[in-house]
């Protein structure tokens, strides 16, 4: 599903003493089947962004146009619940959301919600438990004996369940550990092929925006700072320090190299080996 | 004396149920930094827990600074062992970022004058002394954390704990924090213990314990832990950037005298045997 915003300005409080920008002219396209990562400092609008994509606010004044679906100032969205059926948000933190007494329970309050038949809602729960790496087995358990892994993958189970197009996800691997974290992240890049998926990843982790995304969007104070792919926007570390972020570790490494040896180094790739190749020639270059 | 000492500590919540922890002996001295890393579920937050008087062993004895914890002294522990948790906005109390860091010293009833010197200077220690009157909720979360720091310092312990505590921070924050922590810590001589998932903070610590399944699995310098690069990754750790790096140059049949633990050291060592050539 294709994501267009217009022009998007959003006013918190507006015309009292608190009003508040928090996007301003936002203007950006995703295309259908994309996968792409914003990033940007706290108070840079990540976070209201992110509640436009399945209509929890309204722009205040431009629009945001997702899938057949507009949302427009002052303009109740019609379906608005066909909308959010497309458009999954796994939050942060998502297992703090479980409350349902059994896991398979909690994966079905989605589809139910959205009134999917029974015997589809059973097929669907088995079919999101899988997705996410659950054993059947523990769709009888209480998620809350799980350990905190298993209940992330049982909240985002619950998201898929609802089949949607566009999958959204805030910080996901946040509290995990590095093999939880990896885990879950190539689970969700699996998910983004098999499904032909929209994806946004907001992140603080620039070395995933480089693993995963093939797109990239740097907001700042509510505004677009710069878009591209990972690797053109890395290309500029100044203007990312500019805003308080910083570019992959492998790219700041790059630089080092470079300014040590005087001889410029390109990224190609995230390989070790090729990278070692590249400063082995280095080294072993004659004076 | 050690600034903490576990000898033999095990733990489990409830008899029957199976141990958490298992005969855990470490100790830490004042001005050391010890960090300790494992996989989720691991043990490394119960040690934490245990630390301060959240949780008492089953099994064994913890001693900070010679006085053995127990339940009776446990005020007088937690006024020497200053913890700092992963999310900023679950430990405030205060409106303003000076009551904030005055509450723990309220608690334990320490004079108003001397309160307003402790805050002062706290919150210089951790550069935070121009917000004073600010609201902690619209701070950043770096800043949120330090001003969470500044609130333990203010009590004046002697062993701080950070347990995940730049977990949910943007890199900036995060180095905000251990630029902080680092300073205050080598200034005071405290004892520090930072519970981390993250490999660059690993290796900047002095020693490093690392935890599987409850267990002790090695205590070493972050130099030699990242010669192990297998078996980290078998236990679900990682290694740093530089270590995956430095191992691939091997490959390459380029053999760096010393394990490098950070760029420099690795340029260093690539410098050299460009010049010696």
């Amino acid at each position: 599903m294709d994501i267009t915003f217009k022009q998007v300005d959003y006013t918190y409080q507006a015309n009292s003493p608190f009003e508040h920008k928090a996007l301003k002219d936002l203007t950006f396209h995703l295309p259908g089947g994309s996968f792409t990562a914003i990033v940007g400092h706290t108070g840079s609008g990540k976070s209201t962004l992110l509640q436009h994509l399945n209509g929890l606010v309204r722009p205040t004044s431009g629009s945001v146009q997702i899938g057949e679906h507009t949302l427009e100032p002052k303009k109740k969205p019609k379906q608005a619940k066909e909308l959010r059926k497309q458009v999954g948000i796994v939050f942060q933190y998502p297992e703090h959301q479980l409350f349902e007494e059994t896991v398979e329970k909690d994966i079905a309050f989605g589809p139910r919600n959205f009134g999917v038949a029974e015997n589809e809602i059973s097929r669907r729960v088995k079919e999101s438990a899988e997705a996410v790496g659950l054993d059947l087995s523990l769709l009888s358990r209480s998620p809350f004996e799980l350990s905190g892994g298993q209940m992330r993958r049982v909240a985002i189970a619950g998201v898929l369940a609802v089949r949607p197009r566009v999958l959204v996800l805030d910080e996901p691997t946040a509290g995990l550990d590095p093999r939880g974290q990896r885990e879950i992240m190539d689970m969700f890049y699996r998910l983004h092929k098999e499904q032909q998926l929209t994806t946004i990843l907001v992140t603080h982790s620039m070395e995933d925006a480089l693993t995963y995304a093939d797109h990239m969007l740097v907001l700042d104070k509510g505004e677009k700072y710069m878009e591209g792919t990972p690797v053109d926007v890395f290309q500029d570390r100044q203007a990312l320090q500019q805003v308080q972020l910083d570019v992959p570790e492998i790219f700041q490494f790059l630089q080092k190299t470079s300014e040590r040896f005087g001889k410029q180094l390109a990224y190609e790739g995230e390989n070790f080996d090729r990278l070692a190749e590249q400063l082995a020639d280095l080294a072993g270059d004659k004076k | 004396m050690h600034a903490i000492e576990f000898k033999n500590v095990s733990f489990r919540y409830e008899e029957e149920q199976p141990y958490v922890l298992r005969n855990v002996s470490f100790q830490v001295e004042a001005g050391e930094w010890l960090a300790i890393i494992g996989h989720n579920g691991s043990g490394k937050s119960t040690i934490a827990k245990l630390m301060n008087g959240l949780l008492f062993p089953t099994e064994g004895e913890i001693i900070i600074n010679g006085i053995p914890l127990n339940e009776e002294n446990i005020w007088e522990i937690r006024r020497q062992v200053g913890m700092v948790f992963q999310n900023p906005d679950n430990q405030f109390v205060g409106t303003t970022v000076r009551d904030d860091v005055a509450f723990g010293l309220e608690n334990r009833g320490v004079p108003r004058a001397e309160m307003m010197d402790r805050i002062t200077s706290s919150l210089e220690q951790v550069r935070m002394q121009d917000y004073l009157l600010h609201e902690p909720y619209r701070l950043s979360g770096g800043q949120k954390q330090r001003v969470a720091i500044a609130g333990v310092l203010a009590i004046s312990p002697s062993v701080i704990i950070l347990d995940e505590a730049t977990a949910m921070l943007d890199p900036l924050g995060r180095k905000e924090i251990l630029d902080t922590v680092h300073r205050v810590q080598a200034a005071q001589q405290l004892g520090l213990i930072t519970i981390t998932h993250d490999l660059n903070e690993v290796m900047q610590a002095h020693r490093v314990l690392v935890m599987n399944d409850g267990e002790i699995w090695t205590t070493t310098v972050p130099r030699e832990l990242v010669k192990r690069q297998t078996e980290l990754q078998q236990i679900g750790l990682d290694v740093p950037f530089v270590t995956q790096l430095a191992h691939a140059l091997v490959r390459q049949g380029i053999n760096l005298a010393e394990q490098p633990i950070d760029h420099e050291e690795l340029l260093d060592a690539l410098w050299t045997l460009h010049s010696n050539k």
